[in-house]
């Protein structure tokens, strides 16, 4: 069997606050809490954390991560696993003229789907749906 | 490319009778086949067969408990068939737009 070819998600945003803002939005456990989930989050290599929303219906709401890479106001790293997804998050923060150019990779999804199947999301849209919904009830 | 694994998931989705059930346990979680009998509109026997065949599927998993089975869904399942990309790429920008939003505010 060859070898699944694996993709990547990249998004990309410039803000207008200076990198140093940026990374403290991305590393401090509080402040990640305010906009993505609440987590044990330490910007330390090696370090094991866990993001988590509220538990739903075959969802155990958790996303086990570790800190891959720490560069500060420049690269942040770290794996990104749940419901079977075994991904990894990585941010880099580019200074521009009136900001920060930040870039969101998420690497290691499986190889894409024949488009027949892309109908077929069942349970699975819901379960993010949930997260969704759920993370903003926790605002 | 064809994959066993996502051909017999879809053949065993294939029946709307049995997608339903399969669609009752996502939603609602872990359930009994009398409890799911009382909402699928067809007969126990019935439900108990469509069962085995998502059992077959690997979509969904049992345990007894006393006299009862319980049902539950296995979501990995149903991993070959998700296109994760669409489903992250809309959840990220999401955050993105949520940070941005935090930046605003801060110091």
């Amino acid at each position: 069997m060859a070898t699944p070819e694996l993709r990547t998600l990249v998004i990309e945003k410039e803000f207008s606050h200076p990198p140093e803002k940026v990374w403290r939005a991305l590393t401090q456990g509080a402040l990640i809490k305010e906009w993505l989930m609440d987590n044990d989050f330490q910007p330390v290599v090696g370090h094991k954390f866990s993001f988590r929303a509220t538990p739903v219906a075959n969802w155990s709401g958790v996303i086990d991560s570790q800190v891959l890479v720490v560069e500060p106001n420049r690269k942040l790293s770290y794996s990104w696993g749940t419901l079977g997804l075994d991904t990894a998050v990585t941010w880099t923060l580019a200074a521009t003229a009136t900001g920060t150019l930040l870039r969101m990779e998420q690497t290691g999804f499986g190889p894409d789907q024949d488009a027949n199947y892309k109908g077929a999301k069942y349970g699975w849209t819901k379960f993010i749906g949930n997260m969704e919904r759920v993370v903003s009830e926790l605002r | 490319m064809p994959n066993p694994a996502t051909d017999t998931v879809f053949k065993a989705l294939a029946d709307p009778t049995r997608r339903a059930i399969f669609e009752r346990l996502t939603r609602d979680g872990r359930q009994t086949v009398h409890a799911l009998t009382a909402r699928s509109g067809v007969s126990q026997p019935m439900v108990s067969k469509h069962l085995s065949a998502l059992k077959r599927a690997r979509l969904v998993r049992h345990r007894r408990e006393g006299r009862e089975t319980h049902y539950s869904v296995r979501p990995e399942a149903l991993a070959p068939l998700v296109d994760w990309m669409t489903q992250y790429g809309a959840f990220w920008r999401d955050r993105f737009a949520r940070l941005e939003n935090l930046l605003d505010r801060m110091d």
